[in-house]
């Protein structure tokens, strides 16, 4: 079958990351062991993205995360996690500065109609990352 | 007979080697075209290839083909000869049924309403919403939660709108199967001096249609659902009906389409329709009973999964099921890396952005909308194709549910929550 010049609905990375997603939560228990939590999206248009961060000296270096959508959401969290965790993770400002193009980029592109799936990943992740923010700042002034 | 050993080739399935890996569970989609019917059709590709309205014995033969299938089918419709119009496909038969009746009130200076339902196929609603661009009124009923649409239903709006035109109201759901009770619905279409027009794409196959018996005034029937050709069509019009026509030329199909006749695709939809009409019973019985097994074992072998339309009243080879928690592409799509072909009411699939219609309309909510799957029966369908298919099911949901962020493995989810809420109050 040939979508868009390929031999599957989206392009081969996507493929990879939708079959054989990575880094995502497998046990709750996990949970604990993380800094910061952020949840995106509703059940109206059909996307919903949690993620996970544990942040060591301005670093993630560690990523669980959650999604119901289609196969590119899915794909693309997967996606985004390996691109927070490689080269033994990465800084938050640099993290910060991800966008939904970076993810659609890193899995070769994604249909048109599509994007507003990628583009809530990294929503997630300043979500998580200003969760773990104001629990950083909650626990100065306890101290 | 002559020797068309290539098109053998093609009816024995040789350029298909893997098929014997395929579970295709979408043939409401689209069917093949069944050997007998592409037989039948194929002289007329080659050297029987004549223009029906030629004047000469090649003309003639290919005239003829046209006119003995138009009799076939209207012995199966239990209609005249002259209230068979043959289309391009189920489409535009709608659209000559739907437009024609607008266009002939247009001509006479009027506009007037239409009556329809909310989980019709898109070539009835955007017809619909076409001719509104016109001054035409539109009324979309709201079907139960079964997708039955009830008689005071309808008549409470035949009677708020004394300027109707016409209704028109699908045998069966292409999406969760549900069958209308179209005697009913006509009778009482007609107690109002309305006419009735049915799409009956997806029930041609497995229900009656005997036009007189339901009280039906046009019916849209087409080929690809069928096991005959894609892009043939046909529409049964009760003669004292009249309709302005869509296509203009030459004198074809009773000056109502005009346009060279596909002279194989009509044979080939007449000889799909003679077989369809001998083999229902036995096959919808066959199919029937696939089927309940597909949805038992679903439902007890999946938690937290919902039966989309009714038990009862539903075409045999159509199980729509929504999975909570998961989406709809997703499940597609593991299911597609398995050989297993079905489709989706998710939005993810479609170019819109919104969820099944069909779905919405029976109240189902959003998130259900976009976790459902129809399986669609058909011919080649066997138990342990079936049996297969809930197997790999059952892997795939519990996987996609592990990484869902709508679900939840500790507490019951959401949509179960709140079932539990209701029924205790």
């Amino acid at each position: 079958m040939k979508v868009e010049g390929q031999d599957w609905f989206y392009t081969d990375k996507v493929k990879t990351h939708f079959l054989k997603p990575k880094n995502y939560l497998k046990n709750e228990k996990e949970v604990k062991k993380f800094d910061g939590y952020g949840r995106v999206g509703n059940m109206k248009c059909g996307d919903i993205m949690e993620m996970w961060i544990k942040i060591q000296k301005d670093k993630i270096v560690d990523v669980k995360w959650r999604t119901f959508g289609c196969a590119s959401a899915i794909a693309s969290t997967s996606m985004l996690s390996e691109m927070l965790t490689e080269k033994g993770g990465m800084k938050v400002d640099d993290a910060l500065r991800i966008r939904g193009k970076d993810i659609m980029d890193r899995l070769g592109g994604l249909p048109s109609i599509k994007i507003h799936c990628s583009v809530l990943g990294d929503e997630a992740l300043r979500s998580a990352i200003k969760d773990y923010e104001s629990k950083k700042v909650s626990k100065t002034k306890t101290k | 007979m002559k020797n068309y050993s290539y098109v053998k080739c093609l009816i024995f399935g040789e350029l298909m080697p893997s098929k014997m890996s395929e579970k295709y569970l979408d043939f409401s989609a689209t069917t093949p075209t069944r050997k007998e019917a592409l037989a039948e059709a194929t002289p007329f590709f080659l050297d029987k290839f004549g223009n029906p309205s030629s004047f000469h014995y090649k003309g003639l033969e290919a005239r003829k083909a046209i006119e003995g299938a138009r009799e076939k089918i209207a012995k199966i419709l239990n209609c005249d000869i002259k209230e068979v119009i043959f289309t391009g496909s189920g489409t535009e038969s709608i659209n000559l049924a739907l437009k024609g009746i607008a266009f002939k009130a247009l001509l006479a200076g009027k506009r007037g309403t239409f009556i329809s339902q909310k989980t019709e196929h898109h070539a009835i609603l955007e017809s619909l919403h076409w001719t509104e661009k016109l001054g035409f009124k539109i009324v979309l009923l709201t079907p139960n939660k079964k997708g039955i649409i009830e008689e005071e239903t309808l008549r409470k709006a035949l009677q708020e709108n004394p300027d109707t035109l016409l209704v028109s109201i699908m045998y069966a759901n292409n999406e969760i199967g549900t069958i209308q009770d179209l005697k009913t619905l006509s009778k009482v279409s007609h107690e109002f001096g309305v006419p009735f027009h049915t799409d009956a794409c997806q029930g041609a196959e497995y229900l009656n249609l005997d036009v007189k018996e339901l009280g039906i005034d046009m019916m849209t029937i087409n080929g690809s659902k069928v096991y005959g050709f894609k892009g043939t069509g046909l529409l049964f019009k009760k003669k004292e009906l009249i309709i302005e026509p869509l296509i203009h030329g030459g004198a074809h199909e009773f000056h109502l389409r005009a346009g060279t006749e596909n002279v194989p695709g009509i044979v080939a939809l007449a000889k799909a329709l003679e077989l369809a009409e001998k083999e229902k019973q036995k096959e919808g019985k066959r199919l029937t009973q696939l089927r309940e097994h597909m949805i038992r074992r679903i439902l007890k072998e999946i938690p937290f999964t919902y039966l989309n339309g009714t038990e009862k009243q539903r075409l045999p080879n159509n199980a729509n099921i929504s999975f909570e928690g998961v989406e709809g592409e997703s499940i597609l799509l593991r299911l597609n890396e398995k050989g297993i072909f079905a489709s989706t009411g998710s939005a993810c699939a479609s170019q819109s952005l919104d969820p099944s219609h069909v779905l919405l309309g029976i109240g189902r909510s959003h998130g259900l909308a976009h976790g459902s799957i129809r399986f669609s029966l058909g011919k080649s369908t066997t138990k342990k194709q079936i049996d297969f298919t809930v197997n790999e099911l059952k892997k795939i949901i519990k996987e996609l549910r592990q990484l869902s962020a709508a679900w939840n493995k500790n507490k019951k989810s959401g949509e179960a929550k709140l079932r539990k809420k209701k029924v205790r109050k």
